[in-house]
């Protein structure tokens, strides 16, 4: 089936989202569709699901126009959609989550579950998704989830498939399947439509490429005619920089020990199993590992938010166990939060204020008790050209600001104060190039000033870039500590569980001063 | 929208770690069983050391239309004793034992045992008629039972109902009137369950339309319905108390030949309407929500509208058709209250049983037979309460009284256990 989208236009307020944005899917073709976060990519989903009506131009299936009203229309109309986040209950078992909407039933209306499992089995074999009908989708890894997904789309028979971000939170190895699977569907006939900011795996999967840059098309080519650099360029509309510059790291005395770390989830299970390393001073660990393997649950305990079930934090000579978050910010602890519009800043409240989240209530911004607001208000301007934070007054709501510009206030605050360790979480989740390269010069700036950071990302670029060490936590363990001149697949392995991995190399210094790089961003937070 | 993300979040936690999950802290199951224990030390001290040894207790196991039994006469103090060691076993295996696996069956078990063992010391040198009391235990279950399953209606599919005990006092009120003014108890029925509806369709209607905060707007429904039938029962129906609130009340059905089998015979099968219609409906709510395709898209929009909607689901309407629903089930139940059983209305009559009904819906785990379970607790606390009061135990009734909310506060608070609501309860929805 072919998918055609006509000269979509899309605008909120001022904002023009999709700015006659044209492209084809035709049947048996890969077709990716590249874009920074912001490019308008979601909201052409969305146009193509009924969520959003277009202000202009047409979307067609097969030379029709289609109109749809909302998705279980374009459902119907055979158009598939692997979401970013995955659309599957938790709850529910593969067979119900793949059924949900379409279920056959009996004629009293009681489901017909033996149907639906051998209506599965017969997709699962004929495109290679295996999966077991009966598990529980919450207890299933997220690459089969993935494929809970896909089969869900082919129960419904789906010709046009839609994968947006579906690499986001796999494995090197997951994904490597997941792209095997794709061209089986692309060979069944089917078209694919794969929504990605990854330059990797456009290069690797795509027939043809349509690149997105503020809700314009900029231009379509294919693997063949194109490269990442070109790509990129196209992309961000500048030519960028794919490394962080960096001199070798000077390692200095260690600031973190953690030992025998053990540290609990939510349901009381074992999220962090018995951790043990050193960051020294002057240097950046990475932490790299799929999503939900512990590294949440580590960085709360280090920065106090969660406590400690056994073994120790000690910094810098003092035994910070279960110390709570304001004194571990006290002692010289900066965290920039993995959810900065949860964790990191109040969102309601102006630039100014929280700028000084960690210590309104310390002088010089409070007296007698009273807060000063002129030293406030002084201070936030001085941190908004000293950081390049973009925003239209000081006293505006910080959700005013643009993701990157929020960001950039995070970083400000925490790295205002006397700080022995840095704990950065995601830094550069959904934030664009240029950000991504401020908030990368920051970290490296702060780390030759002689701070230890702890970096936790499940980007394996910025993991490679930024690191001096890299520790790959799987299952709440950490699997191996290598440099970063370790290769992508290896790393990728060790994500996966199979610790070949060195098992602790101490610090290392890198074979040179640049790491390829680029970070291509982090998620998009829709 | 951040709630999205979040779940989003925990799903990919609880997968990749779900292959071999240690849990740290296995203390509630050792707390269940060193309540246990500390029952049975309770028994022994108070049921066995401080009766005599000649104290002697009748159980009668008999009531019309039943087929009659003989009275189990049985030693306090042996009895009891046995009882309480049994109890305490329990309380040891599951301290040993420390698996979640049947915890909570044991625990009932053992719990079930120390009861038993206070009914023995309570019935000492005196009859205590077993039957009777399980008689009055399914009537105070009844309404509970409606109450319960509106809940589960609502919350299924992710809206909290906490206005049923305000649909109780609108059912209770106008099946009175309707009942009495038509002199057709069926009209009745039917009035109180759309009083329940109607107000279920206001819930809905602001926490749908408006998403208001779903908790405030049953609030605020509960508070209306008590002024308003407050108001109308002094105003309307007192001064003309014969013709507007004197219902009849809907007589016993027996079953024939099920009657007659001892115990159970008088207890299930020689009860109103609403009992056979309260197992009626438990049975449809039970298999309409896990075995239908009603009950999968309930479900789902209960845990993850966004899913559901991507499907074509339309997540607003089966709440809207939910919370009507389950607003006409709580009618219902409500009219029991006054055509099931007392024949007229009286001002805050369900004394918060409403309340107690959601809180059993809780304690039974958002599933109509859990919630079944649990309201029989209920209903046996009242039941308990009204037989200890005749039989003088020495303990004050107004305490005897608060049992049933003393187990509502318990549950509510999570002393019985941490439980999982529908992901997505209580949450509105709105499109992207």
């Amino acid at each position: 089936m072919r998918l055609e989208l006509a000269g979509i236009t899309k605008r909120f307020g001022t904002l023009v989202a999709n700015d006659h944005v044209s492209l084809t899917v035709e049947p048996g073709e890969i077709h990716c569709l590249l874009g920074e976060n912001g490019a308008g990519k979601s909201t052409l989903m969305n146009v193509v699901f009924g969520m959003l009506r277009p202000d202009e131009g047409e979307v067609l299936v097969d030379g029709e126009v289609f109109r749809p009203s909302d998705s279980g229309e374009a459902v119907r109309r055979g158009i598939g959609m692997v979401h970013q986040h995955f659309m599957l209950v938790p709850l529910f078992t593969v067979a119900e989550n793949v059924v949900l909407g379409f279920e056959p039933t009996r004629r009293t209306g009681i489901l017909d579950r033996r149907r639906a499992r051998s209506e599965i089995a017969r997709l699962s074999e004929e495109f290679g998704l295996e999966v077991d009908p009966d598990a529980t989708v919450e207890s299933l890894p997220v690459g089969v989830q993935q494929r809970v997904e896909i089969l869900k789309a082919l129960h419904r028979d789906a010709q046009v498939l839609i994968l947006d971000e579906p690499t986001a939170v796999l494995t090197p190895q997951e994904i490597e399947s997941l792209f095997a699977i794709v061209r089986s569907l692309a060979a069944s006939g089917r078209s694919v439509l794969f929504i990605t900011h990854k330059l990797k795996e456009v290069m690797a999967v795509a027939d043809r490429i349509t690149v997105m840059r503020l809700g314009k098309v900029v231009g379509t080519t294919t693997p063949g005619e194109s490269d990442e650099g070109g790509l990129a360029s196209m992309m961000v509309g500048r030519t960028v920089e794919l490394v962080v510059h960096k001199e070798p790291a000077q390692p200095g005395r260690p600031v973190l020990r953690l030992r025998n770390l053990t540290v609990a989830d939510e349901r009381g299970a074992v999220a962090v199993d018995g951790l043990e390393i050193d960051v020294h001073a002057g240097e950046i660990l990475a932490v790299a590992g799929v999503q939900g393997n512990g590294q949440t649950e580590l960085v709360e305990a280090l920065t106090g938010l969660r406590p400690v079930v056994s073994g120790s934090i000690e910094l810098d000579g003092t035994d910070m166990t279960g110390s709570s978050p304001e004194e571990m910010l006290r002692a010289g602890v900066a965290h920039v939060p993995e959810d900065r519009q949860r964790d990191g800043l109040v969102l309601a409240m102006s630039v100014e204020d929280n700028l000084v989240l960690d210590v309104y209530n310390r002088a010089p911004f409070a007296r007698l008790g009273s807060r000063a607001l002129d030293v406030v208000h002084a201070n936030a301007l001085e941190k908004l050209s000293a950081f390049d934070i973009r925003a239209s007054s000081v006293e505006s709501p910080v959700s005013a600001l643009s993701g990157g510009n929020q960001q950039k206030v995070v970083v400000a605050r925490e790295l205002s104060r006397e700080i022995k360790l840095l704990v950065a979480s995601q830094p550069t989740r959904g934030l664009d190039v240029g950000s991504i390269e401020y908030v990368h010069r920051q970290i490296v700036a702060e780390r030759d000033k002689g701070v230890a950071v702890v970096i936790v990302s499940s980007e394996l670029d910025e993991v490679l870039a930024l690191g001096d060490r890299i520790a790959v936590m799987f299952r709440g363990r950490i699997v191996g500590v290598v440099g970063p001149e370790t290769g992508r697949e290896a790393i990728g392995l060790m994500m996966a569980g199979s610790g070949a991995g060195a098992e602790d190399v101490g610090p290392v210094v890198p074979a040179g001063g640049r790491a390829p790089a680029g970070a291509r961003a982090g998620r998009e937070s829709s | 929208m951040r709630a999205v993300r979040a779940t989003a979040g925990a799903e990919v936690a609880e997968a990749t770690g779900a292959a071999e999950v240690r849990i740290v802290s296995g203390g509630r199951v050792r707390g269940m069983g060193v309540f246990l224990v500390l029952l049975a030390a309770l028994a022994i001290l108070g049921f066995v050391l401080r009766v005599p040894a000649k104290a002697h207790a009748t159980f009668l196991l008999t009531a019309p239309p039943a087929i009659s039994v003989a009275p189990l006469t049985m030693s306090v103090r042996w009895t009891a004793g046995v009882l309480a060691v049994l109890c305490g076993a329990l309380g040891v295996l599951l301290v040993v034992r420390r698996q979640q696996r049947g915890a909570y069956l044991l625990f009932g078990l053992g719990f079930a045992l120390f009861l038993w063992a206070f009914l023995v010391w309570a019935a000492r040198g005196a009859q205590l008629n077993f039957v009777e009391m399980l008689v009055t235990t399914l009537i105070s279950t009844t309404p509970l039972v409606f109450g319960a399953l509106s809940g589960v209606m609502c919350e299924r599919s992710g809206v909290i109902n906490i206005a049923i005990e305000g649909q109780f006092l609108a059912g209770a009120f106008l099946g009175a009137m309707i009942g009495s003014v038509s002199g057709d108890l069926w009209l009745g029925m039917l009035a109180g369950a759309v009083a329940g509806g109607l107000f279920g369709w206001l819930l809905a209607f602001l926490a749908l339309r408006y998403a208001v905060d779903q908790i405030i707007v049953g609030v605020v429904i509960v508070a209306f319905c008590t002024g308003l039938t407050n108001f109308l029962t002094e105003q309307v129906l007192t001064p003309d108390q014969t013709t507007l609130n004197s219902p009849q009340t809907f007589a016993p059905i027996a079953i024939p030949l099920f009657d007659k089998i001892p115990i159970l015979g008088p207890v299930l099968f020689d009860e109103n309407i609403f009992v056979y219609l309260a197992a009626i409906l438990l049975v449809v709510v039970h298999v309409g929500l896990f075995r239908t395709r009603w009950g999968l898209r309930v479900r789902a929009v209960g845990e993850h509208p966004r899913a559901a909607e991507t499907v074509g689901i339309h997540v607003l309407s089966v709440r809207y058709r939910n919370v009507i629903l389950g607003g006409v089930i709580a009618g219902i139940g409500g009219a029991s209250f006054t055509i099931g059983s007392v024949g007229e209305f009286s001002s805050e009559m369900t004394a918060g049983l409403g309340y107690v009904a959601l809180a059993a819906m809780i304690f039974g785990r958002w599933r109509p037979f859990g919630a079944l379970g649990a309201s029989l607790l209920f209903g046996f606390s009242v039941s308990l309460q009204s037989f200890l009061a005749v039989l003088n135990v020495g303990i004050p009734s107004p305490f005897l009284a608060m049992a049933p909310y003393v187990i509502t506060i318990a549950v509510v608070s999570g002393l019985v256990g941490r439980v999982r609501p529908p992901a997505a309860d209580g949450a509105p929805y709105r499109r992207e």
